[in-house]
């Protein structure tokens, strides 16, 4: 092989390999991306029944209850709508009545939200930023009673 | 001293500007005088910023909070330790640690580049002080951390407790390390591109220093791994959360550039290639400061979320990026193209590496952005989390891992696969005899948890194939092999520590994701369970006080096989009532390599309590593994051929075999 030979195929071989790394980023983030909604926002939404989502929002005063071992239920609102979460784990340190959280999981399918992990923000400045631009964006945002 | 540490920084600054232009004209006018600038410029502006630096952490270590930034970020009653480390627990301090590490490197050049060609050296230095005016200039613009308050509050208002730890003494100074150790590389890259010529010389100084900040950046990644392991109470090592990202995308392309380095060191291929390279890994360096500084994404580590520094940022990274890759463009054709080589050589196998770390760098850059653009673009809120990152990365890892022992083994310009392949057979056979043991001797065992058992040892075992095949185990008699040995260059030990370490955090990870059990439960006190074969007996809740908080510690028994207490377990949640935050301190018991992991939950109304409980077989190795890659790369860099200085010795001393004319 002459040397530009020798530097298509070395070319070729790269961007055949890109190609294919591409096209599985491209599948993997079709498949794999999970959306964040509010639970108002789940009414237009149309899931597939499995679809893993994000679902943020206040907790809901006065729902946490805890059940059987390890696991809680409670609702997770925009003020708008409510969703009833259950979750088996260990809640966030910062897990409070009407305080921001993300939710992560599936719909079960009478319609409670199943979540396999549960974020609460991490200090006293700070709200999952989905969360507070959404409530921004809905007009109950509260500005924090700290700063 | 606050005054004296915020006007040394101005002067830096000053300094750094005189630093980027008179080398640089020097170098265009070929004026000695003015190059010569830049070396005691660099030295004294590194002097210049340690002061502030330390002047910033004097204020920190005696409470003065009449400094905004202290009161902020600290409280008179934290040990003195977390006070110091407090320092760069916050947006402003770990920005000027960044620009210390970043003068650091440059006077590091200034001292030892005496041998480097006159206008070179002068062009590392000018862009060296270019990276250094900028980032200084964002602190005094728009982070300064000597702003004072009038009146001085009393009292400060703590450090945020996830960050009082340990951790933050080791974390952040070792991955800056890492990520600003790549500007030197960066530097180099530009000074090449704008002299016009590249040689062998200049990947001799190159090399050394991306082993050096690939060493730190190594044991920076691992170390911020295993922090959020124990202190967040999550049982994870690794979330694929955007801040990690950040930093292991310059890990990665680093890895490649310390690859292809050595092709053009030992074979002046690939020069163009690892320019680029070296300019990519200190860009996802930048990328990965703006990801994290600018408040583009949350996390912990995001301390700040004013908009002018993200915006600030971004022009940092447009004009370094932008500017460096146009050089790139406009000059790079200008470089000689170096030595030809077979697809099956040791130069093609290099180059394999290149391309699977390229891509999965790739893969995760795209991860880590696509929310990003997808908020940008649209109203959808969307995140990209562990089952993507498995998907792509993992596909791209596998394939390389099965190829590693294969390179160090084959022949540079040529090489016989078959030979090598015949050589690899008893590592082969080792894997092959762990994935059999696997699946048939441990319960629950998957075909895919077997083969990863498998790669672990094919990785370690192909890394002590290599030692043993250069050391002419089995062809020359005992004493002669012993000789070659200890003969052998220390880079060869280097590269396989280093394949050896891989190896070790591969079966850390497949023993922990594969054969790890859990259990959430709610116990009462004298109750006992059961995971994997260990029994734990929860004591109760105890409550204590720290120095800044007060504290439950749930105290656990772990039940030896006749009932006795054979050690006990603590994790406690800590409530700070500075910050109103409460803490959960998990509880680790290590048992040979594996960990025992247990983390408290919510106190239930009838006394019980909610306990999460991991066994993490073989674990530490995840970790383990980096500090032997770290051992490999110091090993490397005690090589007498990359000691700068002492280049020609070796060649008369040692009888070694030159890895290089192995069959």
């Amino acid at each position: 092989m002459t040397r530009k030979q020798k530097r298509l195929s070395v070319i070729a071989g790269g961007l055949a390999f890109l190609g294919a790394a591409t096209g599985l980023t491209f599948y993997a983030l079709g498949q794999k991306a999970s959306y964040f909604y509010m639970p108002a926002d789940l009414t237009n939404a149309s899931l597939q029944p499995g679809q893993r989502i994000r679902l943020g929002g206040l907790v809901e005063k006065g729902t946490i209850e805890r059940g059987q071992g390890a696991t809680v239920a409670f609702s997770v609102t925009d003020n708008q709508k409510q969703v009833k979460v259950t979750y088996t784990g260990i809640l966030p340190d910062l897990f409070r009545e009407e305080q921001g959280v993300i939710t992560e999981g599936t719909f079960r399918p009478d319609g409670v939200f199943v979540a396999d992990s549960v974020l609460a923000k991490h200090d006293e400045n700070y709200m999952p930023k989905e969360v507070a631009e959404s409530l921004k964006s809905k007009g109950v945002w509260q500005e924090s009673k700290s700063d | 001293m606050v005054e004296t540490g915020h006007f040394a920084l101005v002067l830096a600054f000053a300094l750094s500007l005189v630093q980027t232009l008179v080398p640089m004209f020097g170098a265009r006018m070929n004026n000695q005088k003015m190059m010569a600038v830049g070396g005691p410029v660099a030295v004294t502006g590194f002097a210049l910023t340690a002061l502030s630096f330390a002047a910033l952490a004097i204020a920190y270590a005696t409470s003065d909070f009449s400094v905004a930034n202290v009161w902020d970020n600290s409280h008179s009653l934290q040990p003195l330790i977390y006070k110091i480390t407090g320092t760069w627990g916050n947006h402003e301090g770990s920005m000027l640690l960044w620009v210390l590490i970043l003068t650091f490197f440059g006077a590091l050049v200034a001292a030892f580049g005496s041998n480097l060609p006159a206008t070179l050296r002068a062009n590392v230095l000018a862009v060296q002080g270019a990276i250094g005016a900028t980032f200084l200039l964002f602190i005094l613009a728009t982070s300064n951390p000597f702003a004072r308050l009038n009146p001085a509050p009393i009292e400060g208002r703590d450090l945020n407790p996830i960050l009082q730890d340990l951790g933050l003494a080791i974390h952040p100074p070792l991955l800056y390390l890492g990520y600003v150790g790549f500007s030197i590389c960066f530097s180099f890259s530009v000074a090449a591109l704008i002299e016009g010529r590249i040689d062998a010389s200049w990947a001799r100084w190159v090399r050394p220093w991306t082993l050096v900040a690939w060493m730190f950046l190594t044991g920076g990644i691992a170390m911020g791994s295993y922090w959020a392991y124990y202190e967040l109470g999550w049982g994870g090592f690794w979330f694929w959360d955007p801040v990690e990202n950040a930093s292991f995308m310059p890990w990665l392309a680093g890895t490649a550039l310390l690859h292809s380095a050595i092709v053009m060191e030992k074979r002046s291929a690939l020069k163009i290639w690892t320019l680029l390279l070296a300019i990519l890994t200190f860009s996802l360096s930048l990328l990965g400061t703006f990801l994290v500084r600018s408040g583009v994404l949350t996390s912990v580590h995001a301390f700040a979320t004013d908009p002018t520094r993200g915006v600030f940022i971004l022009c940092i990274l447009t004009l370094f990026i932008g500017g460096s890759l146009a050089l790139f463009a406009f000059r790079a054709s200008r470089l000689t193209a170096g030595g030809l080589f077979h697809p099956i050589s040791r130069e093609g196998a290099l180059v394999l590496n290149n391309l699977f770390l390229t891509t999965a760098t790739a893969t995760v850059l795209i991860g880590t952005l696509y929310p990003l653009a997808v908020e940008a673009v649209s109203a959808d809120k969307i995140s990209v989390g562990a089952p993507f990152f498995n998907l792509t990365f993992g596909p791209l890892m596998v394939p390389l891992l099965v190829v590693v022992p294969f390179g160090p083994l084959l022949a540079w310009k040529r090489g016989d696969i078959f030979a090598v392949a015949q050589r690899l057979m008893a590592a082969f056979a080792a894997a092959l005899l762990a994935v059999l043991v696997t699946a048939l001797f441990i319960d629950g065992a998957s075909v895919f948890a077997a083969l990863g058992v498998g790669l672990g040892f094919w990785l370690i075992c192909g890394a002590l194939t290599d030692i043993a095949v250069k050391s002419g185990f089995g062809t020359v008699a005992p004493s002669i092999m012993l000789r070659r040995f200890a003969g052998l260059p220390r880079s060869v030990f280097g590269t396989a520590l280093a394949h050896l370490g891989l190896g070790l955090t591969t079966l850390g990870i497949v023993g922990t994701l594969c054969f790890g059990t859990e259990k959430i439960l709610s116990m009462h006190a004298g109750e006992t369970v059961q995971l994997s074969g260990h029994t734990l007996r929860f004591e109760g809740l105890y409550p204590a006080q720290g120095p800044n908080y007060s504290e439950d510690r749930g105290r656990f028994a772990l039940l030896g096989a006749d009932g006795s207490t054979t050690a006990v377990i603590t994790s406690s949640k800590r409530s700070y009532p500075v910050r109103q935050m409460t803490t959960t301190e998990s509880g680790i018991k290590t048992i040979g390599f594996s960990q025992l992991y247990l983390s408290l939950g919510d106190e239930g109304t009838d006394g019980s309590v909610v306990v999460r409980l991991w066994w993490k077989p073989l674990v530490t190795l995840i970790w383990g593994g980096a500090l032997v890659m770290m051992a490999g790369a110091a090993m490397s860099l005690m090589d007498r051929r990359l000691r700068v200085g002492a280049p020609s010795r070796r060649r008369k001393s040692t009888g070694a075999v030159p890895s290089a004319s192995l069959p």
